[in-house]
Order: structure tokens, then sequence, then C-alpha cells
């Protein structure tokens, strides 16, 4: 046993390491870029286990797919909107026969710190049908990854764990344990199970549903689950699921008395239990960050006389972190308050380019070169960039999900907008831009894709992008766009009015261009020079 | 006993190295420790919290609840104002005089030094001239360090030892620099 200090990412991470990981695969995302980040630096000092950024979701998830198959532990992670991406394999991966351990570690956003939504990942692991984990705290993000490879391979399923902002970015002392050596290569025993072709994927299907109440009975019983009724007291039951508990505890010595108490961190969440609860008392407050999930859940199983406080009742709010006041108030306990603030207007203080930052010598050439059209769109996609959208810029005008920036303008220009223009990053090009230039590509839409290259993927932090530059201008040339109107270009304030000119040009241009506008992140530029 | 910290600044001003090296001296100290940090597009030169617990139990919430913390320890004036309403009655706000000024409505710097002095427990420190004095403006959080140090329910050579063990792959030089730092922003906070 040692302690450590962690974050919630990095207990993630260090659960999987000992449980035996062979391999772990990521596309970054906050707040789940950490997990993969700790795995890329425990390979880089130890030399196992493999730990690999990805194009995207999807293809990470493929390959702990693959590593699945070959009888090995494996491990991708995500945020959220990073499991609609990768949403395919998944759903598909439930009806497989799981072979090596495969745990998909999901990190919702609550609050949208840095999300365009706040999706809860329960609602994915209860549509695929599996087993969800949602630990409450960094010990209990370690404990139950680990155990999450053992459910992965006696389920046969893959296993999500679910985690939220606030624990994957929170650290505290988490005590480990021995680490388990990695399994040998052992090749899924029934390839069939693999083959999706209806009629195995039926018979998957059908074997999966009929398993759902084996995984029920493991979720009555999971020491993850547990209940404690108070004899005394038959006013008041409380649900708290994942970091919801932390909130209670933090209020429940004023509270004067102790509720009966269910707390779920695992899911399908156990229904006995919430009967006995609920048997045991006239009224339920649920806590549980994200959507009302288990709330919703409730009403299905319960009484319709019993009252049900939480997100549908508006005894807590629907959207948002949930915090130790906002629990607070839930229980009926007085507000707290702290000192009064002055009485003066605080401005807000919004994120933005850093000061240098080869984005913004592109946006001024932008603008310059869109000066005097009427009806211009400019579609922006997901990355430093998007802060374009910010005064002093006020550059771009959507900002959707990955890659979406080249498909909406296409929409665009095929409705009429003249001139579309799309930006992207590098990252988020190849990521999600790739295919949708293919459509353009195909119908030549009048249009103009600027890829903002700063050669990393810099909003998380400054991962490897998967091409560097000189090959994602071959790339774009390879699906097709015409070689004349295909420019690479510095983004450099040197280079305002020559790039202007060179936009200028392919914005007039009837037809598809794309131009590449090149220069490095200047942290990721900082830390070489440092290095 | 527990001590809440309301960490605060603008992405890049060390908020975070801040709150690294309170955390590990209470740790040392055998406090219970959980700290919340701020990771992603808030970096980017947006307004950074971070919230630091020390307590002599487990702790269970992440986030601090309003009214309840000790102190509020800001790299800058500004900043020092935005989360009053977590602070205690009688806690304390230490802040850098040094305005970070990255937004156009920046208020006006006199006028807000004002509100902060007039609080119960403030106290300011130039932390830049500091910084400056002892080799590198860039220890400016270094100086915040020192001048809350003696609030903090940690020892004082536990923190020096956690800033000589952040900064030491960075060399000697460095690490001289940042303890330096620290002592200044301890003794003009005294």
């Amino acid at each position: 046993m040692t302690d450590m200090v962690l974050l919630g990412d990095e207990a993630v991470a260090l659960g999987a390491v000992h449980a035996g990981l062979t391999a772990a695969y990521a596309y970054p995302g906050t707040p789940s870029t950490e997990i993969l980040e700790y795995l890329v630096r425990y390979e880089k000092a130890h030399g196992a286990p493999k730990a690999a950024w990805c194009t995207n979701e999807k293809t990470a998830y493929e390959a702990a797919l693959g590593v699945s198959f070959a009888g090995r532990r494996t491990m991708t992670s995500m945020k959220h909107v990073g499991l609609n991406v990768a949403a395919d394999p998944f759903m598909n991966s439930a009806i497989v026969s799981i072979n090596g351990g495969l745990v998909v570690v999901v990190a919702d956003d609550p609050g949208m710190h840095s999300s365009q939504n706040e999706q809860d990942t329960r609602y994915y692991a209860d549509f695929a049908r599996i087993v969800c984990l949602e630990p409450a705290n960094q010990q209990e993000a370690y404990e139950m990854t680990r155990e999450a490879f053992d459910l992965s391979e006696r389920f046969h399923i893959p296993v999500l764990i679910r985690i939220v902002t606030r624990l994957a970015h929170s650290r505290a002392v988490v005590r480990v344990r021995d680490a388990r050596p990695q399994q040998p290569v052992r090749k899924a025993s029934e390839p069939s199970s693999w083959i999706l072709l209806p009629a195995n994927a039926r018979k998957q299907w059908h074997d999966l549903l009929a398993r759902q109440p084996t995984f029920l009975e493991w979720s009555e019983a999971s020491p993850f689950n547990h209940l404690r009724l108070n004899e005394d007291r038959r006013d008041l039951g409380v649900i708290t699921t994942g970091i919801g508990r932390n909130y209670y505890l933090e209020n429940l010595d004023e509270l004067g008395f102790q509720p009966s108490h269910l707390h779920i961190g695992a899911y399908p969440a156990p229904v006995e239990l919430v009967r006995r609860l609920v048997g045991h008392v006239g009224r339920v407050l649920v806590l549980e960050e994200g959507y009302p999930f288990v709330e919703r859940m409730l009403r299905g199983i319960v009484s319709p006389d019993l009252e049900i406080l939480g997100k549908e009742s508006g005894h807590v709010p629907p959207d948002g972190e949930l915090t130790p006041d906002i629990v607070r108030r839930s229980l009926g306990l007085k507000a707290r308050k702290g000192l009064d603030a002055p009485d003066i207007t605080l401005p807000n203080r919004p994120p933005q380019l850093c000061v240098g930052c080869p984005h913004a010598d592109s946006f001024d050439a932008i603008k310059l070169a869109l000066a005097g059209f009427a009806t211009p769109v400019v579609t922006s996609d997901i990355g430093c960039y998007t802060l374009g959208a910010l005064p002093p810029y006020s550059a771009v005008e959507s900002c959707v999900c990955m890659g979406a920036s080249v498909g909406m303008a296409k929409g665009a220009s095929d409705a009429g907008l003249r001139p579309a223009v799309a930006l992207i990053g590098d990252s988020t090009f190849l990521h999600s831009g790739v295919t949708p230039l293919m459509d353009a590509v195909a119908a030549d839409t009048d249009m103009t894709l600027i890829i903002l290259d700063n050669e990393t993927t810099a909003m998380t932090g400054g991962q490897p992008t998967i091409l560097p530059p000189t090959r994602i201008e071959k790339l774009v040339l390879g699906l097709g766009v015409a070689p004349a109107h295909c420019h690479v270009i510095t983004a450099h304030h040197r280079h305002t009015e020559a790039n202007r000119e060179i936009m200028r040009k392919e914005i007039e241009h009837t037809g598809l261009s794309v131009i590449i506008a090149v220069r490095e992140c200047i942290e990721t530029l900082k830390s070489k020079k440092k290095a | 006993m527990k001590y809440d910290i309301i960490l605060a600044g603008v992405g890049g001003q060390g908020v975070l190295s801040v709150s690294a090296i309170i955390a590990s001296s209470a740790m040392k100290e055998g406090l219970f420790v959980k700290q919340s940090e701020v990771h992603g597009m808030s970096q980017r030169g947006g307004a950074v919290l971070a919230n630091l617990r020390l307590a002599d139990a487990p702790i269970a919430s992440d986030l601090i609840p309003l009214g309840s913390a000790s102190m509020i320890l800001s790299m800058e004036p500004l900043e020092s104002l935005r989360y009053l309403k977590y602070l205690s009655t009688d806690g304390a706000v230490i802040t850098s005089t040094n305005p970070m000024v990255n937004i156009p409505d920046y208020p006006d710097l006199e006028e807000l030094l004002g509100h902060i002095r007039a609080l119960p427990h403030a106290r300011l420190v130039d932390g830049e001239k500091l910084a400056r004095a002892a080799g590198s403006a860039r220890a400016t959080n270094m100086v915040m360090v020192g001048a809350a140090s003696h609030h903090l329910p940690v020892k004082v050579e536990t923190l020096e030892h956690y800033i000589q063990t952040v900064f030491a792959a960075k060399g000697e030089k460095i690490v001289e620099t940042n303890l330096e730092a620290f002592r200044s922003g301890r003794e003009a906070a005294a």
C-alpha cells in the first residue's frame, strides 16, 4: 500500500495500470485529457503499458477493441461528446463477446466548463445495456477502474466508468495496491461472436438481454451500492450518486439527523435497494450530477404516491454542477452567506487567445479578406480558435461539434450564402473534418476551407497532432482538391497582407478552395525551447 | 480544524503552483487535503479559481461552501473580489496589488484597491515589485504564498521545502529566486 496524491483522472489511469493494462487509446478532450497524459508519461518512464493518442474517439475505441480481441486488457478514455463520435463502435461492442477487459472512461462536464453540452453518459450505458460505475472520489476512481476490468471479463461486456469534471480535476490522496501483470495474448475463442452479421448479431443481442438480470443481481449486491435505513425516522430518504454524495455529507452534520440513505455507484441501478428505501420513507430526495437519470427511473418503479424531490420536481436545478450550497437548499437547510461584496460591478474575464497566437493573425487576415461582402458566413469548429467568436475578433459564427464547420459551410453554400468560409484546426480537421471535405470535393462546393494549423492540439494542452503540416497538404490534395486552389501560408502578422490577398482570391473563386495557415502554437514552442 | 482557501487569479499566473505547494505542505503535516483545479479552456487568460480544502478529518466535498473559506489568496486585485461570497465573515483576503489588465473594461485600480482595503482582514502586497527584486516577476505567486504563510495552518519550513521541491527541476537559481520571493512576501505581510 502506498499513498499518492492524484487527480481523479490520474487515479483512473493508475487503477488501469494496476489492473494489468496492456494498451490505452484516446483523443484529448477536457475533462478527460489527463487520463491518457498520465499513461503517456507512465509509458515513457516504465516502458509499458502502451498509451497512444489517436485520430479521434472512434479510432481509439476500435483500437481498444482489437486489444480486447487479443485477450488483453485495454482502456479508452474520452469526454462525453467524444462518446458521440465513438458511439458506433461503443454500441456494437456491447454485443460482441468481450475477451480481454475493455474499460471505457467517459468524463462528463456538468456546468459546461469546456464543452458544448451537458449530456449524461449514464444514458449511454443504459442505451447499450451494459454495466456502469460512477466513482464519488479519487479513491473510488482507482478502485472502480481496477474492478471494471474484472467485471468486463466476467460479463464479457465493455464496462463504462462515468466521471465528472469536478472529480476529474480534483486532487486527493489515494491509497494504491499492488499491480497485476499484463495478461498473455489469448485470441477470442469464438470469433463468430465478434462478427456482427445479422444472424450472429441477433444471437449476441439476445444473449446480452438475457444477461440483464445477472447484471442487476450483481448491482444489488455490489458494495458500490449501499443502503442505510434509519429505523427511527421515516420522513426523508436520500439517494445520492457519484459526487452528489460528497455534497450531501458536507451538509449532513447540520441536518440534525441521518436520513435513510442509498448511495448508487454501480448501474444498472439497484431496483431492490431502491424499493427497500422508498418502502421505508414517504419522501425521497435524489442528488445526482447531470440528468435526472435515477429520478426518472424511480418514477417507473415506485408508487405514484411517493413524493420524489429532484431535478424534475424543481428541488434541484436541472442544469449545471451540483454544489454544497445547492444540496444544502434541497435538504431544507438555511442558506449560508459569506462576506458582502462591495458595491462594484466586476467585469467578466472570459478566456482568450494567448498574446502572439498564430490564430489571431489568421483572424486579422480573414476579416480583411471578407471586407465588403454583404452576407459572408464563417463557420468555426472546436479548439482554441473557437475563442475567435469573442471580442476583439468576433470573427466566427458557429461552433457545434468536431468537424461541423466544414459540413456547415457546404450546407450554407448550397443554401445560397456567399461567400462561405469554414475554419478548423489541424487536429480537429483530422478528427472529423476530412470526411465532410470529401463531400465538398465531390460537389465542388463553392466554399473556402481554412485549416488553422498550429501543429498541435492546443486547447487541451498541446498533445501531438496525428499528421505534421506537410502531410496535411498532401492529404487535402489526395482528396481531390485542385492544386491551383490549395495553398499553404504562414500565419504571421508579417504576412497579413499577402495572406489577405490569397484568401480574397480563393473566396472570390467559384468552387472549392483550401488554405492551410501554418505556424506552431506559441505555447508548445515555448515548452520545446525550455526542454 | 478545517481551513478552506479560495485561490484566485488569471490563467498563466501560477495559481495551480500555489495550490500544489500549500497542498503538499499540508499533507506532509498530516492534514487531509482536497484540491479542485481548473483545466482546459478557462486557463486561456480567463479567470481561474481553485478550491483548496485542508482539515484534520476526511473532507467530503471538493467544493467550498458559501461563507466557509478562511482565506482568499489572489494573484491580482480584481479576482480577489470575485469570490467574496465564499469567504467567512472573519476570513482574510490576501492579494497582489498588480492588476492583470487583459480585458477592455478593467475597473479603476485605485477604486478596486480601496474596496479591498475596506474589507475586514485584507492584506495587499506589491507582489510584482518584490518578485522582481527577488530575481523574476514570474515569482509573484511565491511572494503571495509568503504573504499568506502567516495564516496558513502549516509550518514555514514545510512550505519552503516544497518550493524547493517544485522548482528543483528548473535549477538552483530558480529555486533561490522563488525562495527569496516567498521570504519577501512573508516579510511584507508580517
